[in-house]
């Protein structure tokens, strides 16, 4: 019997692996999300007939509860809530991992005042980093629902405080290993960890909050593993080494799309979270932008022959993409050859800004992520630029004592003449102001976006 | 120690599969992955079931209810986003 299990536990680890491989293309990656529900309801399938498990009552209430919660959110979740949606997901598997290791704990330590000290370190790495996972995601949804405040929180003695209560955690780790009968030290471990979690996320800026997702998602991945060592099962071990990687590679990619360090992200207390509104213009300009109606704009735009879209966070706070898609469809229509360029940080996770441009409609062959078309900006006609900022800045390769130099950017400025909607000339989240707004190729329409790409879609109806 | 073997090589099983998925799909590949490390589950049900009583017990069930939202939710709102992802027929 117990080969049987390990065989099914084999092949929905498999699963996962395959799963996982199917997501490289969009066209595939529907039924590699189903591969997976089946591994995961292979392995749940196959650990309810395993003859350990006597009572089916507390099992059943568990998961028709959890079943019922996680339906309900996954069903009513707007898209641009993505993030924080994933990052109470998140939450809920690492509280998971530290649940399910404390519980071991708690079946084993009646018999045995010996214990070994290989398991009481899985045990509590298990508990540490499931705790941190389950709170660090809370503030991480906390500051993304914006119930919590954006900018950093920091107060005096925060990186000692943080240190302190780390070695508090291993003091406690070396006491329990000496009297493992006593559960207090566990106990006392779980509630520290959990304040970790929180001390270790209020300090970072709800523009960070990409980073921290993907860093999050990478320890609920690595909490399973320890889980895994704890229970002794393969398929734990190997499901939670795929997500940590997985993590590891999403926060790299974010940290380098933003031209930060990890350990810069994490500790550094950066950025506001204001935006446009709170970053004023800094000193009063002098130089004067082309500013051009909506009328006008929408005659550039027939009269073009390609023209790449920018799209940034802004276009989904304004909830524009539905139009944009329609602006774009009409576009097309009269034979201009109209693209998206992605930049790797356009949204508020990783990939954000392709789901929500996917619910519009929008085609996927028409986005583009960033190495793909940068090379294309020069051939073409318009370059139109909605809610977006410093992700176009040229000062990222210009100026060098400039917060964004060295930041990957896309080449707008490249292209034969630019549009941007914006509200103003306000600076974006890194306060540096944007001197393509006054480059003389570049049109400047005012406005908010959903109502200015209304206009456009209306105005090229009309004509 | 063959464990450790085994975490190791996922990890660089992970590395290679991971690194192909596109940018287009990093969010469902989020979430996706998401839903695999609600794995526990597997942890949880035996630990929620195993008729022991007491602390465990309860602590168990609570991290069933824990896991399946991950699970249940995790799988389902991928399915939702990668549904959307669709190429213009012509």
């Amino acid at each position: 019997m117990q080969t049987l299990v390990n065989i099914a536990y084999l092949l929905a680890a498999v699963l996962f692996i395959l799963g996982l491989k199917k997501l490289s293309s969009p066209k595939t990656a529907r039924a590699g999300n189903l591969l997976a529900m089946i591994g995961m309801f292979l392995a749940v399938v196959v650990t309810l007939l395993d003859r350990q498990i006597v009572d089916f009552t507390y099992i059943l209430i568990g998961v028709v509860v959890g079943s019922a919660i996680g339906t309900v959110s996954a069903m009513k979740v707007q898209m641009t809530a993505m993030p924080q949606m994933v990052a109470l997901f998140n939450g809920f598997g690492g509280a998971a991992s530290a649940l399910v290791a404390f519980s071991e704990y708690e079946f084993s330590r009646p018999t045995s005042n010996q214990m070994e000290f290989s398991v009481i370190l899985n045990i509590i790495l298990s508990v540490l980093i499931g705790m941190v996972t389950f709170t660090g995601s809370f503030i991480a949804f906390a500051k993304l629902q914006r119930i919590m405040r954006g900018p950093p929180m920091v107060f005096a003695m925060q990186k000692p405080a943080n240190a302190l209560i780390f070695l508090a955690v291993i003091g406690l780790g070396t006491a329990m290993a000496w009297d493992p009968a006593n559960n207090d030290f566990l106990l006392a471990i779980l509630l520290l960890a959990g304040v970790l979690g929180v001390l270790a996320v209020i300090p970072i800026g709800g523009a960070d909050m990409p980073v921290v997702i993907s860093l999050l998602n990478s320890y609920s991945g690595l909490a399973a593993s320890a889980t895994g060592f704890v229970l002794h099962n393969n398929m734990l071990i190997i499901s939670g080494a795929l997500v940590g990687a997985s993590g590891i590679i999403l926060s790299r990619i974010m940290c380098k799309a933003m031209n930060r360090s990890l350990a810069n992200v994490l500790f550094a207390a950066v950025g506001t979270d204001g935006g446009e509104t709170a970053a004023t213009g800094g000193a009063a300009e002098t130089r004067r932008a082309t500013e051009y109606t909506v009328e006008d704009a929408a005659m550039v735009l027939e009269n073009a022959q390609s023209v790449i879209i920018v799209p940034g966070y802004g276009l989904a706070v304004a909830q524009a993409q539905h139009v944009l898609h329609e602006m774009e469809a009409l576009l097309m229509k009269r034979g201009v050859n109209v693209r998206y360029a992605i930049h790797p940080v356009a949204g508020r996770m990783p990939g954000h800004m392709n789901v929500l441009l996917a619910e519009a409609n929008v085609s996927y062959d028409l986005l583009f992520e960033m190495d793909a078309i940068n090379d294309d900006f020069q051939n073409t006609d318009v370059a139109l630029v909605i809610g977006a900022n410093d992700v176009i800045n040229p000062a990222a390769r210009l100026k060098k004592e400039s917060p964004l130099y060295g930041m990957p950017i896309l080449n707008v400025d490249k292209a034969k003449s630019v549009m941007i909607v914006k509200r103003s000339l306000a600076a974006g989240f890194a306060g540096e102001d944007n001197d393509l707004f006054f480059d003389p190729k570049t049109m400047m329409v005012f406005g908010d976006a959903k109502k200015i790409v209304m206009e456009l879609a209306h105005a090229l109806k009309a004509a | 120690m063959n464990e450790i073997y085994v975490f190791v090589l996922a990890i660089f099983v992970g590395f290679e599969v991971i690194s192909k998925v596109p940018p287009l799909l990093h969010t469902p590949l989020m979430s996706g992955s998401n839903a695999i490390s609600g794995i526990t589950l597997v942890g949880a049900l035996i630990s929620s079931g195993a008729g022991h009583g007491g602390l465990g017990a309860v602590i168990g069930t609570l991290a069933v209810v824990c896991a399946t939202i991950n699970v249940v939710g995790g799988f389902l709102v991928t399915d939702r986003m990668l549904e959307m992802f669709k190429k213009k027929e012509k």
